[in-house]
């Protein structure tokens, strides 16, 4: 395929086709929404981590007044823990445990019923007369906790190695003899860590609005990442079939992987079914802490060996990642993800997928990469310490490139990391002095990270308007300004102005099957289908135009915005605008317009090299990001601006992660701090301006050489900052967050 | 309980509604007065997502009982932009890319419009320090701060 | 479907009748930036909502005669910093209100609101004390004054009685060579609730310290008079021995828990760092007050 260059939109910073109701509070998330005769859901929630649910009696909560429907697990699709029955990656035997408790509550949050009535108080009130018999198990949440002998076994029927366990799965990646390098090296480093569970901290609590009339057709209207997941999934768990549900997708605000699953939908259907009335559920934001899926919290074991002269031998990593509730903790991202960047002979990376009384853990931003990531950037950091070299100089050594077969398998083709190093080598901050910290001792770091990316399945279409303009339809919701990079692409292909092209994102009834909006795809696979589908219609106005003037289609070439004689030889006629096919449509054979529907393949991983400075307030322990610069290969800048906006997110996560984000338990085994005062993201006032250096290495397999982009900032940041406070206080941080009275107690252990 | 009747004047406009005593502004605002611009993150008064003006103070509207804006005068995004001519925070926003998902950006628009009105020639510190209770987890702040230094930049040339 | 009531008096008399009547399930709204929030998560179920603004006394910011002021219970951190003459005189307590939560907080929060409200880590409660300032409340029974100091009876509560209303802090003239200041840890810059918060009032002359008053927050059942470490300020040049000995006084005087803010190591240890911290901004902030 032709990588476009020379472009008139193509790496153009346009203003966004959904922008102006965005800064107008226009836009209409699910929250906003509102039908004629809506009604009010709410959840009723274990108080418990882990309880046997023996009876539930929802008779008082039916004759409250007021009240229109009630749901239990009864109403839910049963799947049987014996058959695996899967949708993308998510086992549907977990998911309908996980919308509403079956057998057991397995986490304090854990819905076990739920109404709908005519106003929220009465919907809450009801919540409060149901009536649920627990017989209270004792509970585990830490994975040392879960993997003691005699822990609470969450399933009975989860079986490990011949007897019941708390390890749902195991994933192992192996290449070369790892006992066999280890020998070879001359220098050998092991080293432990432990990350606590994040959250995703979307700032929009889930919300749908949905209609079900007597006859199952079913209205979904919700803030999600993929509606044709939400369609699959509802229809698995209420049993209406998929042809009779329209998902439409809200606008989003902001998701991260958070919203790659159901949580409301199912319930909203089964209760807007019973009652006969729209339902509108709305999670409080304590219910997104304590109930929706956060990221795991890990174990890590990464030992790596070297020779003198910084060659790689032999590098082993072993990740425990908490599960919560069900299975499925994204172990495949922390075992293939964190050696990825390097070219190692002998390789060893072991995954064990944890269970333990908390909420499910759901997909966040790369899953599991990051967590792998920070023990083995740290471990590289140490290593560089220990050989005397500079720690950028050790990965240019060992760095990947094409023709590298990875750790996690593939031989890479083109790819950009070694760009990455180099761009980070030659960027300013590498060399700037560190400067005075007034007492503050300042520090700074280096780390980078890799991430698979997908392709996937995506349909557009793209259709041309009567009066010469485009409409262009596509299946995924957009979570970081895809819209405007595909209004560039059609805009450049069919070499009109930017404003002419309008790109919608189509609903489960309107836009063929497209896969959920994650894996860092939006806009490699859209892309990929808008091109065909604009490849076709450009084909079609040739043919027009040929039609016209009595020639060949071959001797009509398509050339900013307008037919035109392809040669001299092809005749002389004056060029026909999109406008005049468009107007001459009918009588040339009917509507000018394409779809495509493919399975897109071709996705390339993405790296990034991140650089990081801190300063140190030593006596409180408080570590301050100063300077932060990501360079990541993003292949090709379709929009710039929304590549450095999702490069700059992704850091902003990782500081959060790294310095003061964490999930805290009381004694009681439930999260103590579910709100954003105590759980605590970046504010405004902690960051420094984010630098983002986007460096262009297109992919060869993508018309416009796209990669993902939205996933990669995230892997490299803990192990960029950990290093930085390394390099501040000469103490080295097995453990996050790094938070002030973590960092106070490792500054006093060493005195 | 019957509901209690509030008169008040948003964004220059008379307008009444029913409202619970419990209910807070936020509620009012979504609900019977169908001005969903103001956004529901926490309802804690941690996130600004709902933040809107009060008698031209900012303030979170979910941190005020609606029954409070009996007589008084409130500012929501709504009113931000006058018919299609967008503010300049507005516009500067969009061409700036401050905004990925645009969930927080409400809340963002009217907490650095009562900065810009207050503080004509705020220091990116200035800005970061106003804007700490208006939380964003898609752009890492660091175009939002940008816009708002460049429109404010922009307003004072404008002036003279 | 809800019990509650809304009522907005326009006289101190008429507010005293409804919350004594209304008894344990009468509040006080003043900015509600804790009321409004207990009441969504449950802790707090009202009866009666007595909302102060509309009262004069309460919103006022006076001059007193002999060169004090008197704050009125609601007033806003937002209003109080727009006063031409207060953030002069104690840009400590000034500083203390206006580190209540976020910009929007601060268009509403009180100090009335922050010392009622009885959280042992409310950041404007450590500068009232250094700053000495003496509180006016009025109930059924009459009118009353109290040391600000007095005033919080452990984690949401206050000595106040039945039925009595916080109406106004007195805080009192300053002699030259004063300074106040109140500094807090939190972990991030903003947004945080105090993991330790301290304030320090004093007087210089002649470099030596005169007069001097510790608050200290977040580290007790009630925010703190920490009179030892007061003690080993004043007589004082504020040299390091001097501070080490009000630093170690505050660290006595100690008695946290391990909560999700703070351990009981580390609270102690900070308590002690942000004695020297405050009161050497205070006594900078004396210096430059010498000639007034």
């Amino acid at each position: 395929m032709n990588i476009v260059t020379n472009n008139k939109w193509i790496g153009q910073r346009t203003i966004r086709p959904d922008g102006v109701d965005k800064v107008t509070g226009r836009a209409a998330f699910a929250a906003d929404t509102v039908m004629p005769g809506m009604i009010w859901g709410k959840v009723l929630r274990s108080p418990y981590p882990h309880a046997r649910i023996r009876s539930i009696d929802t008779s008082k909560a039916e004759a409250l007044a007021g009240v229109k429907a009630v749901v239990t697990s009864r109403d839910v699709v049963d799947f049987p823990v014996d058959k695996s029955v899967m949708l993308g990656i998510q086992d549907m035997r977990w998911m309908c445990r996980n919308v509403m408790a079956r057998e057991k509550a397995l986490f304090p949050g854990h819905p076990v019923a739920a109404v709908a009535a005519t106003s929220e108080a009465i919907a809450a009130k009801a919540c409060e007369l149901i009536e649920v018999d627990y017989e209270v198990l004792p509970w585990a949440i830490e994975i040392d906790d879960a993997l003691k002998p005699d822990a609470p076994i969450l399933h009975e029927f989860n079986m490990f190695e011949g007897k019941p366990s708390n390890i749902a799965g195991k994933l192992e990646i192996k290449k070369g003899d790892v006992a066999q390098g280890f020998k070879e090296a001359d220098i050998v480093i092991e080293r432990s860590f432990t990350t606590r569970p994040v959250h995703q901290g979307y700032i929009e609590p889930h919300a749908c609005l949905v209609s079900v009339a007597a006859d199952n057709k079913t209205t979904i209207w919700s803030s999600s990442q993929g509606q044709f997941m939400v369609r699959a999934m509802t229809a698995h768990l209420t049993g209406i079939p998929q042809s009779d549900i329209r998902a439409i997708p809200a606008e989003i605000g902001g998701g991260f992987g958070g919203k790659t699953i159901v949580y409301l939908e199912p319930l909203a259907t089964l209760l807007a079914k019973k009652s006969g009335r729209p339902v509108k559920m709305v999670m409080t934001r304590e219910e997104v802490m304590r109930a929706t899926g956060p990221t795991s919290g890990s174990k890590s074991t990464v030992k790596i060996g070297a020779k003198k002269d910084g060659t790689i031998v032999a590098a082993q990593g072993t990740f425990y990642l908490q599960a919560g509730a069900l299975p499925g903790s994204p172990i495949r991202g922390a075992v293939g993800c964190s050696f990825s960047p390097y070219d190692i002979p002998n390789v060893r990376s072991v995954g064990y997928d944890v269970l333990s009384n908390r909420s499910k853990v759901a997909a966040y931003r790369a899953p599991g990469a990051p967590i792998g990531a920070f023990a083995v950037e740290c471990v590289l950091d140490e290593l560089a310490e220990a050989l005397k070299m500079d720690p950028l100089e050790l990965r240019l050594k060992n760095a990947a490139k094409q023709g590298t077969k990875a750790a996690h398998g593939p031989v890479y083709p083109r790819i950009g990391y070694i760009e990455t190093l180099e761009a980070a080598k030659a960027h300013p901050h590498y060399t700037a002095p560190l400067g005075n910290g007034e007492g503050k001792p300042r520090g700074r770091g280096m780390a980078s990270g890799f991430w698979f990316n997908a392709g996937g399945e995506s349909s557009a279409q793209v259709n041309i308007t009567e009066d010469g303009n485009v409409v262009v339809t596509t299946g995924h919701p957009d979570i970081g300004g895809s819209r405007a990079a595909i209004a560039n692409i059609c805009a450049e292909l069919l070499g009109i102005d930017y404003r002419r092209v309008s790109v919608l994102i189509g609903d489960t009834a309107s836009v063929g099957f497209s896969n959920l909006t994650g894996g860092s795809r939006v806009l490699f696979a859209s892309a990929m289908v808008v091109t065909q589908s604009t490849e076709k219609v450009i084909t079609t106005l040739r043919e027009r135009a040929a039609k016209i003037w009595e020639i060949d289609p071959d001797a009509v070439k398509w050339e900013n915005g307008a037919a035109h004689p392809a040669s001299p030889n092809a005749g002389q006629f004056e060029p026909l605008t999109l406008a005049e096919l468009a107007a001459k449509a009918p009588q040339m054979g009917g509507p000018i317009g394409a779809g495509v529907q493919l399975n897109t393949e071709g996705a390339e991983g993405g790296f990034g090299t991140h650089v990081c400075d801190v300063e140190v307030d030593v006596e409180l322990g408080i570590v301050r990001v100063i300077r932060y610069t990501a360079v990541q290969d993003v292949g090709r800048a379709i929009h710039p601006s929304y590549v450095e906006g999702q490069m700059q997110g992704g850091v902003a996560q990782g500081i959060g992660w790294a310095l003061n984000e964490e999930y805290i338990y009381n004694k009681d085994g439930k999260v103590d701090n579910p709100g954003f005062l105590d759980y605590r993201m970046p504010v405004c006032s902690d960051l420094p301006m984010l630098d983002a250096v986007m460096v262009e290495v297109p992919n060869p397999k993508h018309p416009q050489g796209v990669k993902g982009v939205g996933e990669v900032p995230l892997v490299p940041v803990m192990a960029a900052v950990a290093n930085a406070v390394h390099n501040a206080l000469g103490k080295r941080f097995y453990s996050l967050p790094m938070s002030p009275p973590k960092v106070t107690e490792v500054l006093e252990a060493a005195e | 309980m019957a509901k209690l009747h509030v008169s008040t004047t948003i964004n220059g406009e008379p307008m009444e509604f029913l409202c619970e005593p419990n209910d807070t502004m936020l509620d009012a605002l979504r609900g019977p007065l169908g001005l969903t611009g103001s956004k529901e993150g926490c309802s804690s008064g941690d996130c600004g997502a709902c933040s809107i003006t009060l008698n031209e103070r900012l303030v979170c509207s979910c941190l005020m009982l609606a029954a409070e804006a009996e007589g008084q005068d409130l500012g929501t995004i709504e009113g931000m932009a006058q018919g299609e001519k967008l503010h300049p925070l507005q516009q500067k926003f969009l061409e700036m890319a401050a905004l990925q998902c645009g969930i927080c950006t409400s809340g963002m628009l009217v907490a650095s419009d009562a900065l810009l009105r207050k503080n004509p020639r705020p220091s990116e510190e200035e800005v970061r320090f106003w804007l700490a209770g208006n939380l964003c987890r898609c752009t890492g702040y660091d175009k939002i701060v940008r816009a708002v230094l460049e429109t404010a930049a922009e307003m004072r040339e404008a002036a003279q | 479907m809800t019990e509650l009531r809304y009522f907005a008096p326009r006289t101190l008399d008429e507010a005293i009748g409804a919350f004594a009547a209304g008894g344990s399930a009468a509040r006080i709204l003043a900015g509600g930036t804790d009321l409004l929030v207990q009441m969504r998560s449950g802790a707090v179920k009202p009866g009666l909502i007595v909302d102060i603004k509309k009262i004069a006394e309460m919103t006022a910011i006076e001059e007193t005669a002999d060169g004090g002021f008197r704050i009125g219970a609601a007033v806003t951190g937002a209003v109080l910093a727009e006063h031409p003459r207060f953030g002069k005189v104690w840009p400590g307590v000034l500083e203390a209100v206006n580190l209540i939560g976020s910009k929007q907080v601060q268009g509403r929060a009180s100090a009335g609101g922050n010392l009622c409200n009885g959280s042992p880590a409310g950041d404007s409660v450590p500068a009232m004390i250094a700053a000495g300032a003496v509180v006016t409340v009025q109930g059924p029974n009459g009118r009353r004054e109290m040391r600000v100091e007095e005033v919080p009876a452990g984690p949401g509560r206050t000595k106040l009685k039945p039925g009595e209303i916080l109406l106004s802090f007195t805080l009192p003239p300053r002699p030259p060579g004063s300074g106040d200041a109140y500094l807090r840890m939190i972990p991030r810059t903003e947004m945080d609730i105090a993991v330790v918060g301290l304030g320090v009032g004093l007087t210089l002359k002649d470099g030596v310290c005169t007069a001097a008053r510790v608050g200290l927050g977040a580290v007790a059942p009630t925010a703190l008079l920490v009179e030892p470490a007061a003690q080993a300020l004043i007589g004082s040049k504020l040299d390091d021995a001097a501070l080490e000995k009000a630093a170690a006084a505050c660290r006595a005087a100690c008695r946290p828990i391990d909560d999700k803010r703070g351990t009981i190591v580390y609270r102690t240890k900070v308590a002690g760092v942000l004695l020297k911290r405050t009161a050497r901004v205070a006594a900078e902030r004396a210096l430059q007050n010498r000639g007034n």
